[in-house]
């Protein structure tokens, strides 16, 4: 049973999935995903850029993953933690972008979104397309886009 | 006419919409060069295609703004608004010509003469105060009301129609033997097959791994079913590269009308199939080098009854399979390349240095011409000789993991001649490891796997830092792909593993890399764009265990580490060619020391090559010492006083190091280049010191060092015998004379007193005059009496029957050695080895010999 919420952010496309990237919450639009996976093999790519974690192979297709902490600068994970994998397709190309945890799907409506605080640190202010308040915590909407901007793109 | 006027049309919207873009980048930096180059060959192309496809209006506007495009291009005028304004006015002239071109299967009808008028003034650097905007509308409103006009063309075209028609009736008359299938559904199924490929491929690798014996059957036939699938789907793909060469016939009459020559086309194996694809992309270049060879290739037909030739001119296309590539060659009996023109204009563009020049060979500089922006045509005609081709052509060629290579000839006529891969699509590769990574390799480029290191396979040699590898007596320079791909070689000494012999155009280098796995049929995908700057990928593919691999690209290796350098192939061709004949042959090590020229110095004589720390280099005096072994090595500077400067760079300061018994001595120079072994021939003897001339080596001028006069330097000891012992003399007989400089002060050194002749005669009149001497050595290989001749002739009798006679020769060999012993050699030594002689000569005049 969908709450009114839900329906109103599922009309206006603003179904969000969940994720953690070194301990901050984000989200992405849910109507960019195209797979969540698990743990997956990876080909490194010499000579890329560092936030390209390398290629994967996702039923026939090659997808390219860039390490989302490596992207924001944040250190990188421990060995443990094995990241999951969010696919999103852009330019007819299918990325994947690598995260510590995958939460749920939620409703974010625009109209409760704040802009980015000017305490944020730059390498995510680039990324970011506002900020939630959810569960006491902030929450910031990523732009996927931006964050696929990378090596010779940028 | 129809298709080809379609595919005229979608490849000039994709042009034009690029120029909009580019002409506004140029208007803000108008120093852009590579804009500029983009501009012009778009425009150009335009032209070139509207000259054969008998769009004269289009022609003549696109030929007016490459005029003031070249003018630009070559700095001869200044890029200003104005100028800009003018090229978008020619360029919005073309669209509107395009457009009804589009509408109506034919050019429009209107006047450009003000237009090109402008356009011309324009590029003669004077601007009409109000271009000519007045009569595009004029045109705009003539095009459409103005209908009667248009029949003319198609009337022009008619002829065509009739050309093709014989095969009409045949095709009416049987029931279609063909249909028409959309080029999308074709590329659909090739897709399909492709991952279908994939699928079976990994199939396979998971049947193997079990061992399960009850699919083995069924996957074998579905294995060979998918492969037939393949070829027949291939096959679907692949069109006779006639289909390319159809539109030639017309553009040689047309041009040979517009030159006023006598041509000749002549096309063989037109029925050799290759994949659309390729076809599609080497039509152009093809269409280009046909009309470069009409253009520039043939002579005039005055000139050509001159050279006594038939007045005929005859460009010849011939296409052939070879192995898993398609031949093209483009051939013409006419003038061949002007060497001297490419040179002079090699000059004045700054390509190369007249001393670099000096040392090419013909075809090296032949293929300057493939260098952008090149161009030898005395005159721009409206055909071609603007240097915009050749490079294309190459960059084409290049891009669907061909090559192209030049072969001409004065007088005789030019050839070129295209290699190109059959098919893109399916292509076998080489599964290899390095760093624990694996990669592929296109089998296309791979001639050969050698295995080095370990207790059997050949060994990997280091020339300071650079790895070659012996091959068939050939020096094969050598690519670390960990090095290559930045990643962390296995051991410091991973000189063990495999070497991927690679051909990259003339080139050949080797790919080093630890493992190699299997072949497998690999579908090329291209990279995602954010991975598309990294030139050493081709593309990436899925193998048959499911893992992704980056396909390495061995053009892209060759161009990141500057193995196959325009100027090494020709090198590299020549070390073939030479093969074996090592007779005089000298193994030579190049250098660079001071000023840019080349130097050499036999690399017998160097004992050891250093590169030392700089701040383990001391100063004693004013010189420069290091600690060697507990003692104290001179250093002396090649090039000027002191370190040089890329020493005080890089910290460290590369050293010849020359030893003799306990001593060492160190030359310090810039780089070492090479390791070559060459015919020593030192052309006029310079005044210089420390060098003894100049020879042509590796194709460079290169100066050969006085080796002697420069380890004189160190100080007068080092000639100075250790221990003196009695002065033997010893009598040298060596024809050359660069050897006999070499030998001599090395001799000297060893406490000998030496006498030196260049002929076995001279020695032989120094017996008659009662001379004496403890021991002889001497040349085998010399004019006149050679070293055989001599020790026979001494032998026989006379005062210095007893000698011990030493022969020194480039062929050491046990059958040399034999011929030597009969002849009366007491002893041979390979050619300079300094030890082995030192050696042989101890124990000679230890020997109790009855002195003469």
């Amino acid at each position: 049973m969908r709450t009114q919420t839900m329906q109103h952010a599922i009309d206006a496309g603003e179904l969000v999935l969940t994720l953690t990237v070194g301990g901050q919450p984000c989200g992405v639009p849910v109507l960019v995903v195209r797979d969540v996976l698990g743990a997956q093999g990876i080909t490194r790519i010499p000579l890329a850029p560092p936030e390209i974690e390398g290629a994967m192979n996702l039923r026939g297709r090659i997808v390219t993953a860039v390490d989302l902490r490596r992207r924001l600068g944040l250190p990188p994970r421990d060995a443990e933690t094995k990241p999951m994998s969010i696919v999103v397709e852009q330019g007819g190309e299918l990325y994947s972008m690598l995260a510590d945890a995958v939460g749920e799907v939620v409703p974010l409506l625009a109209s409760d979104r704040q802009p980015n605080p000017p305490t944020l640190d730059p390498a995510w202010r680039e990324v970011s397309r506002g900020v939630h308040r959810r569960d006491g915590q902030l929450l910031i909407l990523l732009d996927v886009e931006r964050l696929l901007e990378i090596g010779g793109g940028r | 006419m129809d298709d080809l006027i379609a595919d005229f049309l979608a490849e000039t919207h994709e042009g034009l919409a690029a120029l909009d873009v580019a002409l506004v980048r140029l208007e803000k930096a108008p120093e852009d060069k590579p804009t500029l180059s983009e501009i012009f060959r778009v425009i150009h192309t335009i032209k070139g295609t509207c000259g054969f496809l008998g769009l004269p209006r289009l022609e003549a506007v696109a030929h007016a703004a490459e005029n003031v495009l070249g003018r630009y291009r070559d700095g001869a005028l200044k890029v200003t608004p104005d100028g800009i304004t003018l090229i978008l006015q020619a360029l919005d002239r073309i669209k509107l010509i395009v457009a009804g071109l589009e509408e109506k299967g034919a050019e429009p009808a209107g006047d450009d003469a003000a237009l090109i008028v402008t356009l011309d003034d324009a590029a003669e650097g004077r601007f009409a105060a109000a271009p000519a905007p007045a009569p595009a509308p004029a045109d705009l409103a003539e095009a459409p009301e103005t209908d009667p006009p248009a029949p003319d063309a198609p009337s022009a075209e008619a002829p065509q129609v009739e050309a093709n028609a014989p095969d009409l009736p045949a095709g009416a008359a049987a029931p279609p033997q063909s249909i028409r299938v959309s080029v999308d559904v074709l590329e659909d199924l090739m897709m399909l097959v492709s991952e279908l490929v994939l699928t079976r491929n990994q199939l396979l690798q998971v049947a193997r791994a079990r061992g399960d014996q009850a699919f083995s059957v069924p996957l074998q036939r579905l294995s060979h079913i998918t492969s037939d699938l393949q070829d027949g789907v291939m096959k679907t793909r692949m069109q006779p590269i006639g289909n390319a060469w159809s539109k030639l016939p017309r553009l040689v009459r047309d041009l040979a009308r517009e030159l006023g020559k006598k041509i000749e086309l002549e096309m063989r194996g037109a029925d050799t199939e290759l994949d659309r694809q390729v076809l599609e992309l080497i039509k152009d270049p093809l269409t280009h080098m046909v009309r470069n060879s009409a253009d520039h290739g043939l002579e005039s037909t005055a000139d050509r009854r001159a050279a006594g030739k038939p007045e005929t001119g005859r460009v010849m296309l011939n296409a052939y399979h070879e192995g898993g590539h398609i031949i093209i060659e483009i051939a013409d009996d006419g003038k061949g390349l002007n060497t001297a023109r490419i040179r002079e204009k090699a000059l004045a563009q700054g390509l190369a240095t007249e001393a670099e020049l000096a040392g090419m060979a013909e075809a090296e500089i032949h293929r300057f011409i493939f260098r952008a922006g090149f161009s030898t045509a005395a005159a721009v005609t409206a055909v071609s000789g603007r240097g915009v081709g050749m490079d294309v052509v190459k960059t084409n060629v290049e891009r669907i993991g061909g090559t192209i290579d030049v072969a001409s000839s004065a007088g005789r006529g030019t050839t070129f001649i295209i290699k190109i891969p059959l098919t893109l699509a399916i292509v076998s590769a080489l599964v290899v490891e390095v760093a624990g990574e694996r990669f592929a390799i296109p089998q296309i480029g791979v001639l050969e796997l050698v295995r080095v290191g370990g207790a059997t396979g050949a060994q990997v040699e280091r020339i300071k830092n650079a790895p070659v590898l012996r091959l068939r007596d050939r020096l094969l320079p050598l690519v670390s792909l960990a090095r290559v791909l930045g990643l962390e070689e296995e051991a410091p000494s991973a000189d063990i593993g495999f070497v991927v012999v690679t051909q990259v155009g003339p080139a050949t280098f080797g790919i080093i890399v630890d493992r190699v796995h299997d072949t497998e049929e690999i579908v090329v995908k291209p990279v995602p764009p954010i991975l598309r700057h990294i030139g050493v990928f081709s593309g990436n593919t899925i193998l048959g265990d499911g893992s992704v691999i980056m396909i390495l690209d061995p053009n892209g290796i060759a161009r990141a580490t500057g193995v196959a350098a325009e100027g090494a192939n020709a090198r590299a061709a020549e070390g073939v060619a030479a093969g074996m004949r090592s007779a005089g042959r000298t193994a030579l090590l190049l250098f660079r020391a001071g000023d840019a020229t080349p130097k050499a110095v036999p690399l017998g004589l160097v004992a050891r090559l250093d590169d030392l720390p700089v701040d383990r280099i001391e100063f004693s005096g004013g010189a420069a010492v290091v600690q060697y072994r507990g003692q104290l090595m001179p250093l002396i500077p090649m090039g000027g006083a002191g370190l040089s400067p890329e020493a005080e760079a890089r910290a460290r300061q590369t050293v010849l190091v020359f030893s003799e018994g306990e001593r060492s001595l160190g030359i310090m120079v810039d780089a070492i280049l090479d390791v070559v072994e060459e015919q020593l021939e030192i052309k006029g003897g310079t005044d210089r010191a420390g060098f003894l001339g100049s020879a042509v080596i590796a194709g460079k001028v290169t100066d050969v060092i006085d080796t002697a006069w420069w380890l004189r330097q160190a100080g007068g000891d080092w000639f100075r015998p250790n221990e003196p012992v009695v002065a033997k003399r010893l009598l040298v007989v060596e024809d050359s004379a660069f050897f006999r400089e070499l030998v001599v002060p090395s001799l000297a050194a060893q406490g000998y007193e030496v006498v030196a002749v260049s002929q076995a005669a001279e020695a032989l009149a120094l017996r008659e005059r009662g001379a004496e001497f403890d021991a002889i050595v001497s040349d085998i290989e010399m004019p006149g009496m050679d070293g055989f001749g001599l020790a026979r002739a001494l032998r026989e009798g006379g005062a210095w029957a007893e000698l011990p006679l030493i022969a020194l020769s480039g062929r050491a060999d046990a059958p040399a050695l034999a011929r030597a012993r009969d002849a009366g050699f007491t002893d041979f030594v390979p050619k300079y080895d300094r030890d082995a002689l030192a050696a042989s000569l101890a124990g000679c005049l230890a020997l109790p010999v009855a002195a003469g």
